[in-house]
């Protein structure tokens, strides 16, 4: 978690990542930072993000993005 | 048949009578057979190609469908018999065969977009080519008819298929149902591009005559109409006439031409999505909403997330994501970081895409240069913007004008101007006229000119500036109140007199004032010929 927290704080260091459950639906982070945050979660957790899992639910918080990155590590 | 026909309105009220007199659970049947009849209207051979895809997908997507089933009862069959290398390895192969069936739908029905939108453009440009190297031949065009709305159900249909595909639901196994989502008569010609998982509970339901809904639905026909004939269709005269004659209009001309198609445009488009949501609510049908009041966006890519939203979201999802997350991409990505560094090596899948996307949406509006140069300047100004980001980031920091009123309107009237510049592409014949048209917006000093009687020049009377101003001003005094909640939600709390005086005024204005009395007939909606 702590990981992904770091990889969040380097696209906006502003944001509490720990309350906030509407990085999508209050556009915090928009397309661009979701390439740069799978780019970054594909190196740091060695997985391959399908693009399917590119949806608002996945990536709304840290807590979201992380339970996407369990389940896709359990499945790999 | 156009929206703005009498056929068109005769249609729509024996449909709508038929619609809520028959039996429920057949209403969807009647709601295909019109799209179907509405189609034929347009012409009778360009139901062969919406029958071409709807077919293709319905048994690509199935068999997609089945193969995904197969799978998955395969898997659940076999659990604890098969390793975890085996089981990843039965999942890639079955995944790999439910590509191929994709690529062949995507390749035969962008296939059939793509010959028949892009054929004569490409043997334009091969011609040019020849000439250049003085080779005398020419290549013959084709001239392709091109269906009705074949950019909108194509791009609608191929993202249902992708959908399936990506398992977000299962396929349709009605051809009928599928028939109907993708020839969808309101929306068949300029859109919405709805999503299957949107509208299939609301497509295929029954619905009973709500009076309420109903007349929502035909108050927001009303205003389409109005923001359509009223204003788009005055305001294409003056267009018309300022891109038509660049000779003549120069200078501050090309200004008040830039300010009056971005008027006309909105209306234009806005107003058939009006229409087309305003019909759908008649028949008890919810659409999902394509304009979020795009002229008050403070930056360019605030008004992308507003403007023509499905077309938007549509190549974010099935274009933009995919190619800037492919694994090829990404290996190139960490290549590029090792090469140029980080900064550079992040940035590059999402400048590639952004590229590839933004010359799909140019010539998606049209085959030609224009329309080309106009995504590409559009992908530009986004990625210089991304760029400026910590720029902007520290200057609203320093300074704490970011919530001030007065700063919020540069930045909207900052933004309306970017894409007014931008969108002119769209208007002069080719992208030099259109770039000389911008350069003499600098050289050509006859500011003066237009108030001493320059703007009586381009076919409008002071009775249809009259007109314009008022009904421009009730647009923007309408969409101010939208900020707050729904407008005719308001109004329905209003005394029922004056209610229905401003629906009478309001149907009125549409019949005196609207642009289609003598010597001209309504034009075709712009957005239909993309």
């Amino acid at each position: 978690m702590e990981k992904i927290v770091e990889i969040l704080k380097g696209l906006h260091p502003e944001v509490d990542y720990d309350t906030c459950e509407t990085l999508i639906d209050d556009k915090i982070i928009d397309s661009f930072d979701i390439v740069t945050l799978v780019s970054d979660l594909s190196d740091e957790f060695d997985i391959t993000i399908p693009v399917e899992e590119i949806k608002p639910e996945n990536f709304n918080s840290a807590k979201a993005i992380y339970a996407m990155v369990e389940r896709i590590l359990d499945e790999e | 048949m156009l929206f703005t026909s009498y056929e068109f309105i005769l249609f729509l009220i024996v449909l709508v009578i038929l619609y809520y007199l028959m039996p429920k659970k057949y209403q969807w049947i009647l709601l295909l057979g019109a799209s179907y009849l509405f189609y034929a209207f347009a012409g009778r051979t360009y139901l062969l190609y919406i029958m071409a895809t709807t077919l293709s997908t319905y048994l690509i997507s199935n068999r997609i469908h089945r193969l995904q089933q197969t799978a998955s009862d395969y898997l659940k069959e076999s659990k604890g018999s098969l390793s975890r290398e085996e089981r990843k390895e039965y999942k890639t192969s079955m995944k790999k065969k439910q590509r191929r069936l994709l690529v062949v739908c995507l390749l035969l029905n962008f296939g059939i977009l793509a010959v028949l939108k892009y054929t004569d453009f490409t043997i334009a440009n091969i011609n040019s080519l020849l000439n250049l190297f003085h080779v005398r031949k020419e290549l013959p065009f084709f001239r392709f008819a091109l269906p009705l709305g074949i950019s909108f159900y194509t791009f609608q249909t191929m993202g249902y298929i992708i959908d399936v595909y990506r398992e977000k639901y299962s396929a349709e196994k009605n051809v009928f149902r599928l028939a109907l989502f993708v020839s969808f008569f309101p929306q068949l010609i300029q859109g919405p591009i709805s999503r299957f998982d949107d509208l299939k509970e609301t497509l295929y339901s029954e619905h009973f005559f709500d009076a309420r809904e109903v007349s929502f639905g035909l108050q927001r026909i009303l205003w389409g109409y109005f923001k359509k004939l009223v204003i788009a269709d005055r305001l294409l005269i003056a267009v018309n006439t300022i891109v038509g004659n660049p000779k003549e209009y120069q200078g501050v001309y090309v200004l008040v031409g830039m300010f009056f198609y971005a008027i006309e445009l909105y209306c234009d488009f806005t107003g058939g999505i009006d229409i087309v949501i305003g019909i759908a609510q008649v028949l008890g049908i919810r659409i999902q909403e394509n304009f979020i009041r795009p002229y008050f966006s403070k930056s360019i890519t605030e008004y992308w997330r507003r403007w023509h939203i499905t077309l938007g979201t549509w190549f974010k999802d099935y274009m933009f994501y995919p190619i800037s997350v492919s694994k090829s991409m990404l290996d190139l990505s960490k290549k590029c970081r090792k090469w140029f560094g980080n900064g550079i090596g992040k940035r590059i899948p999402v400048y590639l895409a952004s590229i590839i996307v933004w010359f799909t949406t140019g010539i998606w509006h049209g085959a030609a240069w224009n329309f080309i140069v106009w995504g590409l300047l559009n992908c530009l100004v986004i990625l210089v913007s991304q760029e400026c980001e910590p720029l902007y980031f520290k200057f609203h920091s320093r300074f704490s004008v970011k919530d001030k009123f007065w700063y919020r309107l540069f930045q909207v009237g900052r933004t309306f101007w970017l894409m007014s510049f931008l969108r002119t592409l769209d208007c002069y014949r080719d992208v030099s006229t259109t770039f000389r048209m911008y350069g003499t917006i600098f050289t050509e000093h006859n500011y003066g000119q237009i108030f001493r009687g320059g703007f009586m020049t381009f076919g409008l009377s002071l009775a249809d500036y009259i007109i314009l101003i008022l009904s421009v001003t009730l647009v923007l005094v309408v969409s101010l109140m939208q900020r707050s909640g729904s407008v005719r939600e308001k109004f329905a709390e209003r005394p029922i007199l004056l209610r229905y005086t401003a629906y009478f005024v309001m149907f009125l204005a549409v019949i005196l004032f609207g642009a289609y009395g003598v010597g001209y007939d309504a034009s075709q909606f712009i957005y239909s010929q993309f």
